[in-house]
């Protein structure tokens, strides 16, 4: 039965609980009773991956803080403390620093599928603008959990994104000074970056909350994109969601414990093995990964507050991504040019990533800045016009009709 | 009919087109980005693998490497001498660590009158570094600054080139920093090309960043005595003391390679009950 929740304990504890806080019943309307359209693809689990990896990044970090040392002269030692002296420290430490790229990885997979399937269309566009203000928390806590080890890349990554904020026009230098605690990056930016580092993810867990109430209010978007008609569109979160969303995670965990257990530094810089120094600049700067899209689009622009305002705009962009896209149809399945378009906003932000990476010179100045143009052309201009351009693959009438359209109408559909 | 085929064609060819663009980019771009050094052979190292692990001979030789000649000017301050005994690591006996210890004296105290004091070193001590401090360094060593090795072996790298990174995700090659260690130790007294130009106290070294190095040539033949028919050559000195450097850098690298075997097994079956169970639940729904 799918449906509201009709949540009716028989034992008379849970029943007398039940009436004075009905937690039980909300946690049984929203994971088990749930309705849940019965054609999601594999692309749906990256939600319960993204609270697992949340999960994880909290469990871990607790330990770690258990025997870390915020200050400048015994962080990287107490990381390294962790490493070599605490029972298995280095599988905790290792989780948690290849946790923090799993969980973007993750991030950007969920990102792209709501992309690909118009997943942030009426009615979810508050669901997704609360997954933006995730993907900014997330980005904020990734940035200062890097800077904690207080190696040359944590000190050096510090210095180069703080100093974007001096940028600002009249209040840049003060604002800076502000960050910093000081007047240059030290003790009180290390202490103030591990404070926010431990808040920022209790933040992210309130705000996911928010998220998946806004979804359950909405209800899942699916491949099609055509809303849920009737309850034969639908099964019920569990058992069906709950066994997809598990196998989903354990496949995942397979693909963590390839970076946790065979490469753990892969995704790192070997110059965070060396502590801080500020009198030595390393030869190439370069943030995590994750940032790479948008470190290239702020080197893209010449000038310094124009590279700062491009590498905002081009994550402010996405809250008004629900109104850029003019389209009434949702799922990139009935959209023969947007689907096209799509694949190259992917290929666009894999080159930028690319481009981020490598040092800001010759041809790579060029091709990031044609890759910057493109990036905001897609959301500004090519996006807005799609819609009127278009014209749409007929949509099914329902759920059902899909299913059993890609099914073969010869063979009807058992049950449902 | 065929104003909505056009659009459609001109952005494949665009999609095709980026994609060739960046591919070909992407092979052609390693070659700008490396820089003047030579890039290190990769050498087959026992700890290499989802099975690799360390060969105690080796890591117990390296150490005497490193105490005989890399000791005098750089240090392991975070290796304690108990690491030497424990599991993964050289596995040299109880009786001869503390033996070895014994031998360094470790400055303790405050004692009762308030005064530094120097004793035999403990079991849980870590390495006493050369000097004192990295000015106290510097001057004895010319101006230069020989870094503490503990983490050396994972401190240190180079570039691959976008391919050939991805290749390693999928090969498991982590080894750089050895590669690079033992290039560079193996990577003196090669001919100093005409447009280099010397620097005085420094030597060159074709894999040192730059070229020009201001730690001397510090391996000979038969400098170091081996006592189990090793050959006492530079090429074997500077492996042993790689392979016991890539240990003071991740001396839990055994452990984790054995318990990821074991997360392996576990994860790959369970992830088959669950697809199983997964099929059974949704056997009756459409979807």
């Amino acid at each position: 039965m799918s449906g509201h929740s009709t949540f009716d304990p028989k034992n008379p504890a849970l029943k007398w609980f039940e009436a004075r806080l009905p937690i039980l019943g909300l946690a049984h309307s929203s994971f088990v009773a749930y309705p849940t359209p019965k054609n999601l693809n594999y692309w749906w689990t990256f939600g319960a991956i993204l609270s697992m990896m949340l999960g994880v990044q909290i469990i871990t970090g607790i330990v770690l803080v258990m025997h870390y040392t915020p200050h400048v002269d015994m962080a990287f030692n107490s990381v390294e403390h962790i490493m070599r002296d605490v029972n298995y420290g280095w599988l905790i430490r290792y989780m948690h620093a290849n946790g923090a790229s799993m969980f973007f990885i993750a991030v950007y997979v969920h990102i792209f599928r709501g992309v690909y399937y118009g997943s942030y269309k009426d009615p979810r566009e508050v669901l997704w603008i609360l997954g933006v203000v995730i993907f900014l928390l997330m980005m904020a806590t990734g940035f200062m959990g890097y800077v904690l080890p207080w190696g040359q890349m944590s000190l050096w990554g510090a210095i180069v994104i703080t100093n974007l904020f001096s940028a600002i026009p009249f209040v840049g230098e003060a604002v800076t000074t502000w960050l910093w605690g000081g007047f240059a990056v030290d003790n009180p930016t290390l202490n103030r970056f591990f404070s926010l580092h431990y808040l920022l993810p209790f933040m992210i867990a309130g705000v996911v909350g928010l998220h998946v109430w806004a979804l359950h209010v909405s209800g899942q978007n699916n491949p099609t994109g055509v809303e849920v008609k009737s309850s034969s569109d639908t099964v019920p979160f569990t058992p069906y969601a709950t066994v997809k969303d598990a196998f989903g995670m354990v496949c995942f965990l397979i693909f963590f414990a390839w970076f946790l257990f065979y490469v753990p530094n892969y995704l790192g810089h070997a110059d965070n093995y060396i502590p801080a120094n500020p009198l030595s600049t390393p030869a190439h700067i370069v943030p995590e990964w994750y940032f790479l899209p948008f470190y290239a689009i702020l080197r893209a622009i010449p000038d310094k507050l124009g590279g700062v305002i491009a590498m905002f705009a081009a994550i402010v962009v996405l809250f008004f991504l629900p109104w850029l896209d003019t389209s009434k149809v949702r799922s990139a399945r009935y959209r023969p040019l947007y689907r096209q378009f799509f694949w190259v906003l992917l290929a666009v932000c894999l080159g930028l990533g690319y481009i981020g990476a490598m040092p800001p010179e010759g041809w790579y100045i060029v091709i990031g800045r044609l890759l910057t143009a493109y990036y905001f052309l897609h959301f500004l201009v090519i996006l807005p016009l799609l819609g009127f351009i278009e014209k749409p693959l007929p949509l099914p009438a329902s759920i059902t009709e899909a299913v059993l359209a890609k099914n073969g109408a010869a063979k009807p559909a058992v049950g449902a | 009919m065929s104003a909505k085929t056009r659009p459609m064609t001109s952005v494949s060819a665009l999609l095709k087109a980026a994609v060739i663009a960046v591919a070909t980019f992407a092979v052609t771009a390693p070659a700008l980005a490396a820089g003047p050094a030579h890039t290190p052979h990769r050498e087959d190292w026992s700890w290499s693998g989802p099975f690799g692990h360390f060969d105690r001979g080796q890591l117990q030789r390296g150490f005497k490497v490193y105490r005989e000649v890399c000791a005098s000017c750089h240090g392991i301050k975070l290796v304690a001498f108990r690491n030497l005994m424990e599991d993964g690591g050289p596995e040299f006996s109880e009786g001869q660590i503390r033996l070895l210890a014994s031998e360094y004296q470790v400055q303790d105290g405050p004692d009762e009158s308030g005064e530094m004091f120097d004793r035999p070193g403990r079991l849980s001590d870590r390495f006493p570094s050369p000097f004192p401090n990295e000015q106290a360094a510097r001057a004895a060593q010319g101006g230069a600054y020989p870094p503490d090795l503990s983490l050396i072996a994972k401190a240190r790298t180079y570039t691959r080139g976008f391919w050939l990174s991805l290749l390693d995700l999928v090969t498991q090659y982590q080894e750089h920093g050895a590669d690079y260690l033992h290039a560079v130790l193996v990577g003196y007294g090669q001919p100093v090309p005409a447009d280099a130009h010397a620097q005085p106290g420094l030597h060159y070294n074709p894999y040192f960043p730059g070229g020009w190095i201001a730690m001397p040539n510090p391996l000979s033949d038969g400098q170091v005595e081996y006592t189990d028919g090793t050959p006492a050559t530079v090429d074997q000195y500077s492996r042993d003391v790689t392979a016991f450097l890539a240990w003071t850098a991740e001396p839990h690298l055994e452990a984790r390679k054995q318990l990821g075997f074991v997360v392996f097994i576990f994860l790959f079956v369970f992830a088959g009950l669950l697809y199983f169970t997964k099929k059974k639940v949704w056997s009756n729904v459409a979807h």
